[in-house]
């Protein structure tokens, strides 16, 4: 895919600029974008970031490596994060990622090779009163269990 | 609207639309708020005795009054919604079942300060209550009740505009300073106080950081007013408080009860006990990095932060975990040490190094691994963070570290060796028994 925004992103990019005092704070909206658009943060796309941003690529690079959740390598078509945090592994989320990482053969942020389905050992989502918990992508899934879960993956394919 | 203890989640249907909530008399107490002085705003806010529910608990009226007078400058509303802390899932509930009276409370919390945009900073992963939160935020927007529409249906000139901002997956980002270095696009690194955000916050202004909870009680105070308010609870920590429960019990959720319930109501008459009836073997009283309370410690003990402090614990966010006798307590303390370590932005050498050391030393203590030293070696390390670092995060990680070390001792001692033995000693360890022995002779 050629990395390059379509003019309606560009209109949402000078939007995005325009909601704050400093056009440099529409980073985070513009890589959300990206990842969005792109599947991840190559280091083409960073670069794109940053001319369109008027930023230097070491200020994207730095800001998309700052947080866990701008993919800095590929991941799959379902990213499936798997609490195990305290309230999670006081439920059994602990075996809820062991059986996935065996299902499928893949460990924490590791992704299949079919690049269908990628993992990842998460921190607390603040969903607690729902643990166990898992999310696919961007849906929760709370008071989950392994059948569920299995099932969920099954249909979701 | 308001019947105590329902205040910020009050239990109508629908709630979140916002016909729903203009119907229930919403959007009314802003409109009370702006016929009277922004002083004497600040005043009831102050004389309501609200405490910050974003885990210091400061005074919520006394940091309003904290922000310079005067519109020579742009002022900043910061909302605190990264909720990361372990054990929280309350301000969430609020975003999806009342997001119109977190925004009523931002504008009554603008007009107070006179600020003019306020932004909302939600985590990364909650990404459906931050689209719900657009969504009502949006919907203010275009029927007049934020942004320049506010004019025409409240009348006067004073406006103000919310911004939604998504977080990408950092705990720190909760810390108000690094909250604002992540809004104003850089990496969240908090920064040193002072200056304090009141005087150069949000690209060098002034800016108040409040948490969601904070300013979604801000209606029902001038609704039912500051002295009734006061009188809610317990009289040092007033109000009403979102308490999520979870862990070990059979029915965890987020409760809103008055501040100084007593914690085993909340566990057996709300949360419907342990399953399977077991015991309780200890208590986080409100998100990971609060100290514990053992199980046998929890009679009579009271859900605010001045009746915690008696018991060297305070109510941090009000997420309650709890853990039956079952539960392995150094594994539960190898999980939190291990989200510190993995949380901290790196600034500080004492958070940085001290929590990697606290983690590696608390894999050996679970795998067996480790000497009775060990636990030593792990208390002091945790008292070398506490105190020395930029943010309180490095205190958030020492405090459960001492906290469940001094409450679980034996815990812990059950798992270690009391000296080390060498699998395969070298000449130097031939000569010597053990490490401890070692240690002593230098
Ligand atoms: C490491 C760390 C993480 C924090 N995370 C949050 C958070 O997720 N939400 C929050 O409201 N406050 C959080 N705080 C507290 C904020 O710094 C700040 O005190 C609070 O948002 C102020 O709001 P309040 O006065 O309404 O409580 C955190 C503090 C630290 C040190
Ligand atoms: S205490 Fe830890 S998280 Fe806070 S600034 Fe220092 S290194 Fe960063
Ligand atoms: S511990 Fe898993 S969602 Fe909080």
């Amino acid at each position: 895919m050629d990395i390059v925004f379509t003019s309606e992103e560009f209109a949402e990019v000078e939007r995005f600029k325009s909601l704050y005092p400093q056009p440099k704070a529409a980073i985070m909206p513009v890589l959300w974008m990206a990842q969005k658009k792109f599947g991840w943060l190559s280091e083409d796309v960073m670069r794109y970031v940053s001319s369109i941003m008027n930023l230097p690529y070491s200020h994207v690079l730095g800001v998309a490596t700052f947080y866990t959740m701008y993919f800095k390598k590929p991941m799959g078509h379902r990213h499936v994060q798997v609490c195990t945090n305290v309230s999670c592994m006081l439920r059994g989320g602990e075996d809820i990622f062991n059986h996935i990482s065996e299902k499928y053969g893949i460990g924490h942020n590791e992704c299949a090779a079919d690049g269908d389905i990628s993992l990842e050992e998460v921190e607390c989502m603040g969903a607690c009163g729902g643990a166990p918990m898992i999310a696919i992508n961007e849906d929760f899934y709370e008071n989950i269990t392994i059948e569920q879960i299995d099932a969920i993956l099954a249909g979701l394919k | 609207m308001y019947s105590v203890p329902h205040l910020v989640l009050p239990q109508i249907s629908d709630l979140h639309k916002l016909d729903v909530y203009v119907a229930n008399g919403g959007y009314g107490q802003y409109r009370k708020a702006i016929t009277m002085t922004t002083d004497a705003v600040i005043d009831e806010v102050k004389r309501s005795g609200l405490r910050g529910r974003g885990g210091a608990c400061f005074s919520t009226g006394m940091k309003w009054s904290f922000m310079p007078k005067g519109n020579d400058k742009p002022k900043y509303l910061a909302i605190n919604g990264d909720e990361s802390e372990p054990g929280s899932f309350k301000d969430r509930q609020i975003f999806e079942y009342n997001p119109h009276q977190l925004i009523e409370g931002i504008l009554i919390a603008g007009y107070a300060m006179g600020i003019t945009k306020a932004f909302i900073y939600i985590r990364g992963e909650y990404h459906k209550w931050v689209r719900l939160m657009q969504e009502a935020v949006d919907e203010a927007r275009n029927r007049g009740y934020i942004g320049d529409g506010m004019k025409q249906t409240f009348g006067g000139n004073y406006t103000l505009d919310i911004v939604v901002h998504k977080g990408a997956g950092a705990y720190i980002c909760g810390e108000e300073t690094a909250l604002m270095n992540s809004l104003e696009g850089d990496r969240g690194y908090p920064r040193f106080k002072p200056p304090f955000p009141a005087n150069k916050g949000l690209w060098g202004m002034p800016t108040t950081i409040n948490n969601v909870e904070t300013l979604a009680t801000i209606p029902p105070i001038l609704a039912i007013g500051p002295e009734a308010y006061s009188k809610i609870g317990a009289p040092k920590h007033p109000g009403t408080l979102l308490y999520g429960v979870s862990g070990h019990v059979n029915k965890p959720g987020v409760y809103e009860l008055p501040s100084g319930t007593l914690l085993t109501d909340i566990i057996y008459k709300y949360c419907g006990g342990v399953p399977g009836n077991k015991k309780i073997k200890a208590i986080i009283p409100g998100g990971s990095s609060m100290p514990p309370l053992r199980g046998d410690e929890i009679e009579g003990v009271m859900m605010d932060n001045e009746s915690l402090r008696a018991y060297n614990t305070y109510i941090g966010t009000g997420g309650i975990m709890v853990m039956d006798e079952d539960t392995n307590i150094p594994k539960v303390l190898l999980r939190i040490s291990r989200f510190y370590h993995h949380e901290s932005c790196g600034q500080c050498t004492p958070c940085r190094e001290g929590n990697g050391w606290m983690e590696k030393i608390l894999r050996r203590i679970v795998k067996g691994d480790a000497t009775s030293h060990d636990l030593d070696v792990l208390f002091s390390v945790a008292s070398n963070i506490e105190g020395n670092t930029i943010c309180a995060l490095g205190d958030a990680a020492a405090w459960p570290v001492k906290g469940f070390l001094t409450k679980f001792r034996s815990d812990f001692e059950a798992c270690v060796k009391p000296t080390r033995e060498f699998l395969s000693p070298n000449i130097a360890h031939g000569r010597r028994q053990s490490a401890e022995t070692l240690i002593q002779s230098v």
